[in-house]
C-alpha cells in the first residue's frame, strides 16, 4: 500500500492541472465590451472562456477598423485580464458563466518603454546631498539641486558635468523646468527664487525675494494656458503662495490664507492652483485674480503630497514620444492643448492627496469640495503620490516601507508593492504607464512590473538614501541621487 | 598745593610742546621695555603684588582678544552653510532618526581578514587564571583538583548541552549567564536591548573565547534586525559587532557598543 501512494496522487493531480491550463473546452460566454468612456463596441459577442488579452486585442482592433494595430489593456469589475478570461474573472472573481460580462478596454501606450537595468554612470560633483533631480520637458536636459547650494546641468550625451550655478546661499530644496524648457528656476532654503538658463548655465537676473522662510515647491504655468512660459509659483514654509512674473521679476500675486506651510503646490490645466498644507486643507486658487475658490477638508493631519491625473501632460506641454519639435510657441500651445485635452478626456481633472495621517483622499476638484473616495491601506504616512500618465493608476509612496497602486478612476486600492526595506521616498512612472520606480531609504532603486505586480528590477549602487529619482519623459534613462551625493544614470 | 588747574590753563593758552605727540608715542612705546626692566629686577613684597596685578592684566587682556576673535566667527557661521542637507519633504522630521551609512560590508570583511580592529577598547586589564576560574575538588576524599568554575559572566548557545557532570571540566554557572547586552550605538547616541548571537573574541586567550566569557573588552556579535541597517545592496544586516565597555561582573548588566 505504502508503495502505491505516491503514483496515485500524481494520477489525481494530473487532470486537475489539465483542467485549470484551460487547453479543453470550457464553453462560450457572452460579452460586450465597451470603452472607459462607457461607449459600447460592437454588438455582445459569444466568446470562448479562455480567450486571452492578446486574442481581445486582435478583435477590438478589428471592430474599431484600426487601420494599425493599438495595444489595449482589458478588465472586469475593475480587474485586469492578465493570463486569460476563465481564470482572471471566472474563476478569480466567482463570476458566473451565463451572466452578460461588461468587458472594459483601456487603450495603452502605442510605444514601450524598455525598463533600465544597469548603472551606465556615477557622477560625482556635488559636494553634499542631492534633493531633487529633474529631466527638462523634452528629455534632453537633467538638472540637479544640492545642499552644496548650487544647481548643476549635466550632459546627458557624454554623461559628464556641464554647468554649475551658484548663487544660492543655503541648500537648493527644487528645481522646476519651465514647459518649453527655456528657463530653470530653483527654490531654496535661503527664501529666495532664481532662474537659470539651461543652454548656457548663466543665471537669468538676480534673486526673486518675498518669502519669508524657505521654498518648498516650485511650479510653472501649463504651456497651453500661457505659451510664452512667464508665470510660475512658489510656495513656502511661511504659508504662502507667490505667482512671479519671470519677465518683469515681480510678484504679481501672492496667497496666504493657509496658516502653516504649504507644502506641495500643482498648476491645473483649467487655471486653477492647488496647494496643500499642513494646516491639513487643500486650497484651489484661482490664478486670474487670486481669489480661493474652494477648500478641501478631510485630512486629520498635515497634507504631504498631491498629484494630478494630468501631470505628465502638463509636465511635457508639447513634446511627445514622437520626438517633433514645435516651430513655435503658437504650435506648442496648440499641441500642448490637444494633449491635454485627450490626457484629461470627458471628465474633470482628479486630484490625490496624501497625508501624515497615513490615508490619502481623492478628489475633483474643479467641481465639488467633497471628496470622492477615502483611501486607506497605508501604515505609516504618505510621502508621495504619483498618477500614471495615462491617468489609470495611481502610486503612492510610504514611509511603511510600501509602494500602494491604486485605481485612477474610482480610488479602489489594487495592490500593494512590498520588496523596500525602509522608508520608501519617492516614485515615477515610466512614459508608458507600464512601469513603475521608487526610491527608498534602505538605499536602492526597484523598477516594478504594473501588469504583473511583481517587483522587476532591483537598483542597488547608491550608498546612502535616494532622495529623488526621475525617469526621463522620452524614456531611455533614469537618473537618482541621493545622500551620497552622486548622481547616478540608469539605462537599459 | 597747586591753586586751580595751572597746568591745562597754560596748555589752553600757550599750547603744548612742539613735540608732544612725538614723545607722547615713544613714550608709550618704550613702556613695555620699561615694564619688562621692572619686573626683572622687582624683588620681595613689591614683586608679589606687581606679579599678582600683572597676572590679572593678562587674563583680562587675553578675554578681550579671545572676545575679538569670537565676534569674527560668528561673522563667519552666518554665511556657513549647515552640514546634512535633507529635502523638502523632511525637512519638518527633524525629530525622526537619520542614520549615515552604517555598514559596509567590504570594510568589514577587510577587517576581519587581517584580525585587526580598531575599537573603542584597544587595551584590557589581564585576568589571571586564579581569578577567572575557582578550583572544584572533588572525588570521594575530595583530593581531585581537575574541575573549573567560571567566576565570570558567560554567554552560552542556544542549542548548548551540558556534558554529563562526570566529566565535565568547566562549569559555567546558570546564574552568570546572559543572552542579552544594552548596545549602544556610537553615531544615534541611542541604546538598544539586542540579543547575544555569539562570542567573537575574549582578548584574555582564545580560551575564554571558547568558553564564551564575557569581561570589559570581549567583542560580541549582537542581532540588530530589529534596528533595520541596510548594506549598499539593500539587504538587512542582521548581525553586527559590538564591545563590551563594562566589567560585567560587578554590574550585573552587559553594556556595549556597536563597532561601526
Amino acid at each position: 500500500m505504502a508503495t502505491r501512494g505516491p503514483p496515485k496522487r500524481k494520477k489525481k493531480t494530473n487532470p486537475d492541472s489539465n483542467v485549470s491550463d484551460g487547453s479543453e473546452n470550457l464553453g462560450n460566454i457572452i460579452a460586450q465590451l465597451k470603452s472607459v468612456d462607457d461607449e459600447p463596441c460592437g454588438p455582445p459577442l459569444s466568446l470562448p472562456a479562455n480567450v486571452t488579452p492578446e486574442q481581445l486585442q486582435l478583435l477590438v482592433n478589428q471592430l474599431l477598423n484600426n487601420e494599425e494595430s493599438l495595444p489595449y489593456a482589458f478588465s472586469v469589475d475593475e480587474t485586469e485580464i492578465i493570463t486569460s478570461l476563465h481564470k482572471d474573472i471566472i474563476v478569480g472573481l466567482n463570476k458566473s458563466t451565463e451572466d452578460v460580462l461588461t468587458i472594459v478596454y483601456r487603450p495603452q501606450a502605442i510605444f514601450k518603454v524598455r525598463a533600465v537595468t544597469r548603472c551606465t554612470s556615477t557622477l560625482a560633483g556635488h559636494t553634499e546631498a542631492i534633493l531633487s533631480v529633474s529631466f527638462s520637458p523634452d528629455g534632453t536636459q537633467l538638472a540637479t539641486g544640492s545642499g552644496d547650494t548650487t544647481v548643476r546641468i549635466w550632459d546627458l550625451n557624454t554623461e559628464t558635468p556641464q554647468f554649475t550655478l551658484s548663487g544660492h546661499k543655503n541648500w537648493v530644496l527644487c528645481i522646476a523646468w519651465s514647459p518649453d524648457g527655456k528657463v530653470l528656476a530653483s527654490g531654496s532654503m535661503d527664501k529666495t527664487v532664481r532662474l537659470w538658463d539651461p543652454s548656457t548655465g548663466a543665471a537669468l537676473g538676480d534673486s526673486l525675494l518675498g518669502h519669508t522662510k524657505w521654498i518648498t515647491c516650485l511650479v510653472w504655468e501649463p504651456i497651453h494656458l500661457n505659451p510664452s512660459c512667464t508665470r510660475l509659483a512658489s510656495s513656502s514654509k511661511d504659508g504662502t503662495i507667490r505667482i512671479w512674473n519671470t519677465k518683469l521679476r515681480r510678484t504679481i500675486l501672492s496667497m496666504s490664507q493657509h496658516t502653516a506651510a504649504v507644502t506641495c503646490i500643482k498648476w491645473g490645466g483649467d487655471g486653477l492652483l492647488y496647494s496643500s498644507s499642513q494646516d491639513k486643507t487643500i486650497k484651489v486658487w484661482d490664478t486670474k485674480e487670486g481669489k480661493l475658490v474652494r477648500t478641501l477638508e478631510g485630512h486629520g493631519h498635515w497634507v504631504n503630497t498631491m498629484a494630478l491625473s494630468t501631470d505628465f501632460v502638463l509636465r511635457t506641454g508639447a513634446y511627445d514620444h514622437t520626438n517633433r519639435v514645435p516651430k513655435n510657441e503658437q504650435e506648442a500651445q496648440e499641441w500642448a492643448l490637444k494633449r491635454y485635452q485627450e490626457a484629461k478626456g470627458t471628465k474633470p481633472e482628479r486630484l490625490v492627496s496624501g497625508s501624515d495621517d497615513f490615508t490619502m483622499f481623492f478628489w475633483e476638484p474643479s467641481t465639488s469640495k467633497k471628496p470622492v473616495a477615502r483611501l486607506t491601506g497605508h501604515q505609516k504616512l504618505v510621502n508621495h503620490v504619483s498618477f500614471s500618465p495615462d491617468g489609470r493608476l495611481i502610486a503612492s509612496a510610504g514611509f511603511d516601507n510600501s509602494v500602494k497602486l491604486w485605481d485612477g478612476y474610482s480610488g479602489k486600492f489594487i495592490t500593494s508593492l512590498r520588496g523596500h526595506v525602509g522608508p520608501v521616498y519617492q516614485v515615477c512612472w515610466s512614459s508608458d504607464s507600464r512601469m513603475l520606480i521608487s526610491a527608498s531609504k534602505d538605499s536602492t532603486l526597484k523598477i516594478w512590473d504594473v501588469r504583473t505586480r511583481k517587483m522587476k528590477f532591483e537598483l542597488p549602487g547608491h550608498l546612502d538614501e535616494v532622495f529623488s529619482v526621475d525617469w526621463s519623459p522620452s524614456g531611455d534613462k533614469v537618473a537618482s541621487g541621493g545622500k551620497d551625493r552622486q548622481l547616478k544614470l540608469w539605462r537599459n | 598745593m597747586p591753586q586751580n588747574e595751572y597746568i591745562e590753563e597754560s596748555i589752553r593758552r600757550h599750547g603744548r610742546r612742539l613735540d608732544y605727540e612725538e614723545r607722547k608715542r615713544k613714550r608709550a612705546a618704550r613702556e613695555a621695555h620699561s615694564a619688562a626692566t621692572f619686573a626683572k629686577t622687582v624683588h620681595g613684597l613689591r614683586a608679589k603684588l606687581y606679579n599678582k596685578k600683572r597676572h590679572a592684566e593678562k587674563i583680562q587682556m587675553k578675554k578681550t582678544i579671545k572676545q575679538h576673535e569670537e565676534k569674527q566667527a560668528t561673522k563667519k557661521d552666518a554665511e556657513a552653510v549647515p552640514e546634512g542637507a535633507v529635502p523638502t519633504y523632511l525637512l519638518d522630521r527633524e525629530g525622526q532618526q537619520r542614520a549615515k551609512i552604517l555598514s559596509n560590508m567590504i570594510k568589514q570583511k577587510r577587517k576581519e581578514k587581517a584580525g585587526k580592529w580598531t575599537v573603542p577598547l584597544p587595551k584590557v586589564r589581564g585576568i589571571t587564571e586564579d581569578e577567572m576560574f575557582k578550583v572544584i575538588k572533588t572525588g570521594k576524599h575530595k583530593t581531585k583538583q581537575w574541575k573549573r568554575m567560571i567566576t565570570k559572566p558567560t554567554f552560552v548557545g542556544e542549542g548548548f548541552t551540558r556534558k554529563p557532570p562526570k566529566y565535565e571540566r568547566f562549569i559555567r554557572p546558570m546564574a552568570l549567564r546572559y543572552k542579552k547586552a544594552n548596545v549602544t550605538h556610537p553615531e544615534l547616541k541611542a541604546t538598544f536591548c539586542l540579543p547575544i548571537i555569539s562570542v567573537k573574541k575574549n582578548p584574555q586567550s582564545p580560551l575564554y573565547t571558547s568558553l564564551g566569557v564575557l569581561t570589559k573588552g570581549t567583542v560580541v556579535e549582537v542581532n540588530v534586525s530589529e534596528l533595520g541597517l541596510v548594506t549598499t545592496s539593500g539587504k538587512v544586516v542582521w548581525g553586527k559587532y559590538a564591545q563590551i565597555t563594562n566589567n560585567p561582573e560587578n554590574d550585573g548588566c552587559i553594556n556595549a557598543v556597536l563597532l561601526v
